[in-house]
């Protein structure tokens, strides 16, 4: 099993494509603190808080978890261990975009496959890497909901439809 | 008060807002600005229409026109024209059967919506999401208040037990008697959840019902919170579905306003609030337990029934957990009798199912059927059949838990016991069509590699177990496998059954076994024949240029990136095998139908 690398997710999450420019890590852990401070009285909480560092810091390296598991008062290995858990967490820095292919089943039974077997080439990249030049990172997603309009291309939070190898190449050269 | 003339219906569903209809709304409320007619006409952004593939979907009252694949670009058309001076663009008209005919003032007129019943569905595209007083306008709340101020929480139970709905989450368990376990429960403290997490890769009708009609799943909680005597609810919605989060959660607020969530509600000192809580991209937290766990924060990982959640649940209270469009059925229930209900649909499965139509079909999209309405009708009526002129091979429903139905069985009826009969299930709804071009054989591997990747690795059956598999099916794709491979693999997918620890594992080998039992001659040819009938496992295939058709075009030596293919200009050429890669890309570039794999 290896969750970092196929990712069940469908669709958007901002947590991940936003936020690279913006504020210095001081900054952001203080954000994080208030975050921790808002949900502080509620019981099990791990997880949301998780989403909400994430969504502020773009990924939750090992300084990130020690920090929530210190503030929240539990064991570094309870945090990683939920961490780990979620194939929506993590632990590596991304590129500045994010290319999710669906592979769900609609997807799939309409030539999704070939799209990624063609960006795992023409990117020169293997399933949840990131390029060398550090500007995509590529990954598969499990339907993003957008089924009808098969096979689609989510690129952070733009959806393409109806895409085609070729379509494809055109797409990535915008950006 | 302004009297507002004309609506114009957008959608603003997942499938549509990636087809640009917020540029669209912009454009409508920026035209109709321009020629003062914002207060005549109002602009709502509604809930998915079903008819995905044809979007952008607008719709413009009280004439009803259907206008699909509407781009920013129409807007102005539509306005001037149609709103203006009341003249239909006829050219962007849903193109099914309403163009000849006058435009319909329905959509019921229209072939894929004539079979369909719409009950869970009720409000999705007809109501403006974020806006409860359209919610109330149409009978919302109405339930809850019937409820609290009517009605005891064993008469709700009998009425919802009378009626006769089964969970939509897959495994159809009574509704009415899940309350009825909960509610005997004696303690203070329980939870009503709802499963929001929708697993199935290629269903998004929980998607579709958050996003378009949030407060009913409200109203039906809250429901539930009297029936079983529960005041603290949770929704569990994947992180994945931004759209839907944020509808539901304005949902909540507005509830809350009007005091229909909290304290004291109605005036009958009964209280209830409710919570969202984010899923994080795992496929097993869809399974009750593991969904309990996750909300509580950990890992979610399955645990042993029993204890049942009706007993011990969710922070070891007891709790019950429907799924979304379980929930969604419950005010319909309520408002118009469980007889009503229990009318449409068959002798044990009553009401309608949402079924999300994917794959190697015309109409993709949302439909909502009765129960028993036969798979034919669902493809080629509802669904306008396979396109491109291609034959229909199987339906999969049930998603990485559930089997193909092949076409010699499509008059199966949809309902649980018949999809059962069958070597499927009904699962959540899914339903991806596939036709000639799918081997069943990589269908099955698909929904192996999905399950393998899923697996949390509590239990060895299904974390070793179905890798094990996965490799065996490999095995046969790639021209390796023997015909005892075929029988060990369906051994193990016996054992896997019956020793996994929770549903998951339990279902995981199905997508072979039905496979298996459909299709085997697929398998056969795939060890025996060393073939792939379909054309799609790529260590099987063999591409090759047919030398009476090939112009020496030079066009496929060009588009292959391996350059296995040679040749003069204007004789044919050759592929040499030992290069290709079998990526297609000649056959796709071939003009004339040179190239043929085998
Ligand atoms: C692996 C697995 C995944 C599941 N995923 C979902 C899901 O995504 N949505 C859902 O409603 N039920 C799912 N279920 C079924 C739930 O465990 C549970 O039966 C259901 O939510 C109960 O609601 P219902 O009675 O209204 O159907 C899943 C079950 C298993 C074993
Ligand atoms: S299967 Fe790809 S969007 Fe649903």
């Amino acid at each position: 099993m290896n969750r970092t690398q196929v990712r069940s997710g469908k669709s958007t999450d901002k947590a991940r494509s936003g936020s690279r420019i913006s504020p210095q890590p001081e900054e952001k852990f203080s954000e994080i603190k208030k975050v921790i401070e808002k949900y502080a009285d509620r019981e099990g909480c791990l997880i949301q808080v998780l989403h909400e560092a994430q969504q502020i810091y773009g990924y939750l390296p090992m300084e990130v978890q020690q920090f929530i598991a210190r503030s929240l008062d539990l064991p570094l290995s309870e945090v990683a261990g939920v961490l780990s858990f979620y194939s929506f967490f993590s632990v590596k820095p991304r590129g500045q975009h994010t290319i999710r292919v669906c592979l769900g089943t609609a997807c799939y039974v309409r030539g999704g496959k070939k799209i990624v077997d063609h960006l795992c080439e023409s990117l020169n990249v293997g399933v949840g890497d990131t390029t060398e030049d550090g500007k995509f990172t590529f990954e598969i997603a499990r339907c993003i909901g957008a089924c009808g309009l098969a096979p689609a291309v989510m690129i952070d939070d733009t959806v393409y439809k109806q895409v085609t190898p070729a379509k494809i190449d055109a797409i990535l050269s915008r950006y | 008060m302004n009297i507002v003339r004309s609506h114009v219906l957008v959608c603003g569903g997942t499938g549509c807002t990636s087809s640009n209809s917020p540029e669209i709304i912009k454009q409508f409320n920026k035209e109709l600005d321009k020629r003062g007619l914002s207060d005549e006409v109002k602009v709502i952004q509604t809930g998915c229409f079903g008819l995905c593939a044809l979007g952008p979907i607008v719709i413009v009252y009280p004439e009803g026109s259907f206008y699909s694949m509407v781009k920013p670009e129409d807007v102005e058309e539509i306005v001037e024209e149609h709103i203006l001076k009341g003249r239909i663009v006829k050219r962007l008209l849903y193109e099914g059967d309403l163009k000849e005919a006058k435009v319909a003032t329905s959509l019921n007129d229209t072939n894929f919506y004539k079979k369909q019943k719409r009950i869970a569905l009720r409000n999705c595209g007809v109501i403006d999401p974020e806006n409860i007083d359209e919610y109330i306008a149409n009978d919302g709340y109405q339930a809850l208040a019937k409820v609290l101020t009517q009605m005891t929480p064993e008469e709700v139970i009998d009425t919802i037990t009378a009626s006769g709905l089964r969970g939509r989450g897959g495994a159809g368990f009574p509704t009415g008697r899940k309350w009825a376990f909960a509610a005997k429960e004696d303690n203070p403290v329980k939870y009503v959840c709802c499963n929001a997490d929708e697993g199935d890769p290629g269903a998004f009708m929980d998607r579709s019902l958050l996003e378009g009609d949030p407060h009913s799943i409200i109203e039906a909680m809250a429901i539930a919170g009297y029936a079983i005597g529960a005041h603290q609810g949770y929704v569990y919605v994947r992180a994945e579905y931004p759209i839907a989060v944020k509808r539901l959660q304005i949902a909540i607020r507005q509830a809350r306003e009007y005091g229909f969530l909290g304290e004291d509600i109605f005036g009958t000192g009964f209280n209830f609030d409710l919570d969202v809580r984010l899923g994080a991209g795992a496929f097993v937290c869809g399974e009750e337990t593991a969904l309990m766990r996750s909300i509580e924060g950990h890992r979610g990982e399955p645990r042993p029934r029993p204890p049942f959640p009706a007993v011990k649940g969710l922070f070891d209270k007891p709790t019950i957990l429907n799924n979304v469009e379980t929930y969604a059925n419950v005010p319909w229930i309520i408002n118009n009798g469980p007889e009503a209900f229990a009318s449409i649909g068959t002798e044990k499965s009553k009401g309608t199912k949402v079924f999300a139509l994917g794959g190697k079909i015309t109409n993709t999209g949302l439909v909502e059927i009765p129960m028993g309405t036969t798979l034919r009708e669902v493809i080629e009526e509802i669904g306008g059949g396979v396109p491109n002129g291609k034959k229909f091979k199987a339906a999969q429903t049930g998603g990485p838990s559930g089997g193909c139905i092949p076409e010699s069985l499509i008059d199966t009826p949809m309902d649980f016991e018949s999809l059962a009969a069958v070597g499927s299930i009904m699962g959540s709804g899914g339903l991806i069509v596939m036709d000639e071009d799918n081997c069943m054989v990589d269908i099955a591997k698909f929904f192996l590699q999905f399950t393998v990747d899923e697996s949390c690795g509590k239990c060895t059956p299904c974390r070793i177990g179905m890798r094990r598999l996965l490799e065996l099916v490999d095995k046969i794709t790639s021209g390796n496998g023997t015909l005892e491979d075929i029988e060990l693999t369906e051994q193990l997918c016996y054992h896997i059954k019956e020793n996994s620890l929770c549903g998951l594992g339990q279902t995981a080998p199905n997508p072979v076994l039905s496979t298996l039992q459909h299709f085997r001659d697929e398998y056969i040819a795939h060890v025996v024949d060393k073939r792939c009938p379909a054309g799609v496992c790529k260590n099987l295939l063999r591409y090759q240029i047919l030398a009476e058709k090939c112009i020496g075009c030079t066009s496929c030596a060009r588009v292959c990136p391996v350059g296995a293919i040679s040749g003069e200009v204007k004789k044919p050429h050759t592929i040499d095998t030992s290069k290709c890669i079998k990526c297609g890309a000649c056959m796709e570039k071939c003009k004339f139908g040179a190239i043929v794999k085998n």
